[in-house]
């Protein structure tokens, strides 16, 4: 059953452009903007009331629950690097946007958020559905505002554009009184606003003292982080890597910025990262780190992580350099800027090194090579388990579509199996670690990027947290291919309860789960269950080939866990349940912890 | 060790909010702050007394100047720059003798007498925090009735060398 709807669009007068709703969706046009993701309600009303007149213009995606429409305003701000836009009215809609707010600000995601809020004569008196959202969103934004009359409208809209984007980009939060959507302005759209400019350029002399350290490094290695993919700097990364055959890894957020099946490429590092990348970690001598915040899911404990070496950290937000770890040189910059300054500052050393041959990459590339066969033999032995489901979607994939991840033992799987090989093709909710990412995100990447096939590699417990954005997928006819890696339980949870708290598993088992094909087919899309190893190939081939969503469920191995892991707080050399280099299981490392008289 | 920072910021409304809010996720304990307008109309000065090794100063800075309302953050350091705090505090003095003996010491102080009643005493103490310090413990003894501090302000002092 559907409803369409007919109606003429209709010309709007030049005294209807100065009403506050209008003067909104103009200047979203002037921006650029064609694709909201949002729910109406009473307090946007008169703004929806305007989209209704520019359907030609803007498509909005009316989403099912409000974090669906900012987790879709994510998905399309990384993969387009333009900012998502996601609407909301007051109080409760604006709440449901909080989450994507707070996971978009953790990830340096430019998104902005508007929401409705009560008329400006009713502010502070509790009116319904009024919630103060300047407060609630003030700790999870680059910045916010409250917009009390039309005729700052245009510049903030502009200002907020400038902000969510420039820099290190990250959300901002508009709050529009349904009064300022009502009434008129006489003050022209601004042809421009002016914002504080951020530093693009870094600095010679950091340029040049980080060169000369890489040049008298040993065992170097680089970190590619988000901000590479941010700031477009893939090519200088990769240029870097070569000139020096320098190994590289990358942060989970980083994953995509460097080629995974490049000789050179370590894979992810850190919490249940490659081996080998966290071995290159511990012991080089001079660690490269580009924007990246050396969260604790790299670090682990950072008093042992920095012993040993010198670290060199490029970034583009001062207030990063020194907060988690020290900075031994440190350039502030776009990535891309201070990458082709740091090739320039070392072609002016006048020396040259290439590390291809040293100890240090043999060692390396050894290492890799063992944890790789471990992996292969992981994939292939076994019944129906994540390493083997995820690589056989690795796979049958190109390498231009884009893999979305929920958040779970499915993403830190797919971070180890999934390979990627372009930018903006692996987005994955990092900082925050959001369940229930996934599948709005990949909604939003299909809008962004049409063209290529978008798959969400998701779990049984994160694709029921924004399931329902399944009814906007059959509406709007937006094709992503959920796949679901089910065993039944809040799988991450259920390892950590495992490992840490002998077995005792409260509250992480989903004993009566629905069945996923059949909650597609009353969304009347498609739904295939895969039981067996050898059915899922033929299952994700039909899905892929599909012109509309088509749940993939795979019944997975229902205890399974993911090695490596370290353990919370614990050093990098804690990492447990290895195959090549962290052999050692958790019962070892507090053993080891108490004969150095350590907790 | 305590450090005196001094933030230019738009003066908006939620501004303090900002900052306030800023300080206390990240864990920063404020020990005063002062607001108020500047010479120059649409800027505001906030001074604020935080307690914290270079280390953390250097994050509070540089977290502050990150905020898009900053315009400039800037440490007011102790030989460069005059700070100042306003005290009043109310003294009782019921007894005998008791009221000369206090107005002697704000007289040396050169505190100024802004309330007198038969059994009180109110004084106006101007200077810098440790000056005020020293003088409430000299007539702490005698029994005081209430006091409000401002919180520090100041203002970088200009190099005579030029």
């Amino acid at each position: 059953m559907t409803y369409p709807i007919k109606q003429q669009s209709r010309r709007i007068s030049a005294e209807e452009k100065k009403i506050g709703k209008y003067i909104m969706t103009e200047t979203l046009v002037k921006l650029g903007v064609d694709t909201v993701f949002g729910i109406t309600g009473g307090a946007i009303i008169p703004f929806y009331d305007a989209i209704f007149d520019y359907r030609g213009k803007i498509r909005n995606i009316l989403m099912r629950h409000e974090q669906g429409a900012a987790h879709a305003a994510e998905g399309y701000a990384r993969v387009s690097g333009k900012p998502g836009i996601c609407i909301s009215t007051s109080g409760p809609g604006a709440c449901n946007l909080v989450t994507g707010i707070a996971d978009a600000y953790m990830d340096s995601t430019p998104i902005i958020g508007i929401s409705g809020q009560v008329s400006t004569f009713l502010l502070g008196n509790d009116a319904f559905q009024e919630t103060d959202m300047i407060g609630v969103t003030m700790p999870i934004t680059k910045h916010n505002f409250q917009i009390r009359t039309p005729d700052k409208i245009a510049e903030t809209l502009m200002k907020a554009y400038k902000i969510a984007t420039e820099g290190r980009p990250g959300p901002v939060f508009i709050d529009v009184p349904k009064d300022s959507q009502t009434k008129t302005s006489n003050k022209p759209i601004p042809k421009n606003v002016e914002i504080r400019k951020p530093i693009l350029e870094p600095s010679q002399e950091s340029l040049l003292s980080a060169a000369k350290l890489i040049m008298d490094a040993e065992r170097p290695l680089i970190i590619s982080g988000g901000g590479v993919i941010i700031s477009n700097a893939s090519n200088e990364v990769k240029m870097l890597a070569e000139t020096l055959q320098c190994p590289i890894a990358t942060t989970l957020m980083g994953k995509g910025s460097f080629p995974e099946t490049h000789p050179l490429s370590l894979g992810v590092l850190g919490m249940h990262g490659q081996e080998h990348a966290n071995y290159a970690v511990i012991n080089c001598d001079v660690l490269v780190a580009i924007g990246c915040r050396f969260s604790d899911r790299i670090t682990g404990e950072t008093k042992s992580f920095q012993e040993g070496k010198k670290i060199i950290h490029i970034d583009i937000d001062p207030a990063e350099i020194g907060k988690n770890v020290r900075a031994d040189v440190a350039v502030i910059g776009d990535a891309k800027r201070c990458l082709a300054g740091l090739a320039k500052a070392i072609i002016k050393t006048g020396r040259k090194r290439e590390f291809r041959h040293s100890e240090w990459n043999k060692k390396i590339r050894e290492k890799k090579k063992f944890v790789e066969s471990h992996h292969e033999r992981d994939i292939k032995s076994g019944g129906l388990r994540q390493p083997f489901a995820i690589r056989t979607i690795s796979e049958l994939i190109r390498q231009k579509d884009i893999v979305c991840t929920g958040v779970g033992q499915h993403q830190m799987f797919s971070q180890l199996y999934m390979e990627r090989t372009l930018p903006r093709t692996f987005i994955s909710s990092g900082g925050a670690g959001t369940m229930g990412f996934g599948f709005p995100a990949a909604i939003g990447a299909k809008v962004a990027k049409p063209s290529v096939e978008v798959i969400d590699i998701d779990g049984d417990g994160s694709f029921q947290m924004t399931a329902q954005e399944l009814a906007v997928c059959k509406e709007e006819n937006i094709k992503v291919i959920p796949v679901i890696m089910n065993n039944g339980y809040l799988g991450m949870v259920r390892q950590w309860l495992e490992t840490f708290h002998s077995k005792r598993y409260s509250a992480v088992h989903f004993s009566e789960n629905p069945s996923f094909e059949k909650m597609a087919e009353a969304f009347r899309l498609p739904g295939i269950t895969v039981t067996r190893k050898s059915e899922l190939a033929e299952a994700f081939k039909r899905a892929y080939k599909n012109d509309e969503t088509t749940i993939v469920d795979v019944l997975v191995e229902r205890e399974a866990s993911v090695w490596p892991m370290l353990p919370a707080g614990g050093t990098l050399k804690e990492i447990i349940k290895g195959n090549v280099v962290f052999r050692q299981t958790w019962e070892d490392v507090m053993k080891s912890r108490a004969q150095r008289g350590l907790k | 060790m305590r450090h005196t920072i001094c933030i230019l910021v738009n003066d908006e409304p939620g501004v303090m909010t900002r900052i306030a809010g800023l300080f206390a996720r990240r864990g920063y304990n404020i020990e005063t702050i002062t607001v108020g307008k500047t010479h120059s109309p649409g800027t505001a000065k906030i001074v604020i007394t935080v307690f914290g090794d270079d280390q953390t100063i250097e994050q509070i800075e540089k977290q502050v100047g990150k905020l898009i309302d900053t315009q400039k953050v800037y440490e007011l350091k102790p030989d460069e720059s005059v700070i100042r705090e306003l005290c009043l505090v109310k003294v009782n003095v019921s007894g005998n003798k008791k009221k000369d003996e206090v107005i002697k010491y704000a007289n040396v102080y050169k505190n100024k007498i802004v309330d007198i009643t038969p059994k009180t005493v109110t004084l106006e103490i101007i200077g810098e925090p440790q000056k005020i310090d020293t003088f409430l413990e000299l007539v702490k003894p005698y029994g005081i009735l209430d006091m409000s501090r401002t919180g520090i302000t100041g203002i970088l002092r200009e190099s005579p060398k030029q």
